[in-house]
């Protein structure tokens, strides 16, 4: 802690020491929480101390998409989930399928931890300065960023954007419910089913339905989407309460 | 002139430990996922550390990236999720043990 003290001013050791604590306080609330809106919350508190500490480290913008994405975004997206899922009740510790896993995950986390503090002992990695691409002053900091992103990694910035279409296709695509598969006619319960058939009425008059599917199947799922999840949140309040 | 660096490499570890102990010991999906975030978290935090410390802005674009595949991954995960939800209710990681629904 003296050397804390010496190599820092007051202001920046006061700034790193509270943010740290906030982010490790909130990443063990995440893991100790039993109910997963308290541990969404918790890692809200985690997002929030590492944006401070990117604030602390000269990287602003950083510190900004940290908090717009992560806290205004995904954690969000997480209560979501847990909210419409309805799975906001408290998680069964008693119930261990695998009775020692937990001291040994404990174990070995303490483990891993403790090895690379040990090994990187006063000498942790460090490498030439650069010479290229200088991180400038404070107000610099975005400017920066954006010329790195758009000129140096253009191609992973253009990569990254078939990565975002692929994840949009890809969460549609789980999103729907397969109504076309061969076995589900008689799977889903009465509730679901009439939804189904009352959208597939008009449609009824087409003779390859089946066939057709995928075009017709877009907008169409999308209207059946809504019916179903209000199916589903009939569902969810009738198994909670 | 501010905080050493090892500091902050030294809670980036401690941030990733916790995360990789509560994505072993936790049972919930949507915990795990968090978990997952934590640790995706402790190593931004790395990359900015050694950004500063080699007065390099690399390391703070490679976060940006992070950013947007962290993202990705949260969209396509939890389709998922909510997709094994809804074929069995109140699902644990335990109870996820065949690829068939």
């Amino acid at each position: 802690m003296t050397n804390l003290l010496v190599a820092a001013t007051i202001p920046d050791a006061i700034t790193f020491a509270v943010a740290a604590v906030i982010c490790v306080v909130g990443a063990l609330g995440v893991v100790l929480a039993r109910n997963p809106v308290h541990s969404a919350l918790m890692l809200v508190m985690t997002l929030f101390g590492i944006a401070v500490l990117f604030v602390e480290e000269n990287a602003q913008f950083l510190a900004a998409v940290q908090v717009i994405v992560y806290a205004g975004a995904i954690v969000v997206l997480f209560l979501f989930v847990i909210m419409l899922l309805g799975v906001d009740r408290r998680e069964a510790f008693e119930r261990e399928p695998l009775p020692a896993q937990r001291p040994v995950a404990i174990l070995l986390g303490i483990i891993g931890l403790a090895e690379v503090l040990l090994l990187a002992r006063g000498r942790w990695p460090g490498g030439a300065r650069s010479v290229s691409a200088a991180l400038g002053t404070p107000g610099d900091n975005t400017r920066l960023v954006g010329q790195s992103v758009f000129t140096t990694y253009l191609l992973a910035f253009e990569v990254t954007s078939v990565l975002l279409v692929v994840a949009v296709v890809g969460a549609v695509v789980l999103a729907r419910r397969p109504r076309h598969a061969p076995g589900d006619e008689a799977g889903p319960a009465g509730a679901t089913t009439e939804p189904d058939e009352a959208t597939d009425g008009p449609e009824a008059t087409d003779p390859e339905l089946t066939d057709s599917g995928p075009a017709e199947g877009e907008g169409d799922g999308t209207a059946g989407g809504g019916r179903t999840r209000d199916g589903e949140l009939a569902e969810s309040e009738v198994t909670s309460s | 002139m501010s905080i050493d660096a090892s500091w902050y490499l030294t809670l980036a570890a401690v941030l990733f430990t916790i995360g990789a102990i509560g994505l072993l010991v936790r049972r919930n999906v949507l915990v795990m996922f968090m978990c997952v975030e934590l640790m995706l978290n402790a190593a931004n935090l790395t990359f900015v550390t050694f950004a500063r410390k080699l007065n390099d802005v690399a390391g703070q674009t490679a976060v940006f990236f992070v950013l947007v595949v962290a993202a990705a991954e949260v969209v396509v995960g939890l389709g998922i999720i909510v997709s094994i939800y809804r074929r069995r209710p109140g699902a644990t990681a335990d109870d996820i043990h065949g690829l068939k629904g």
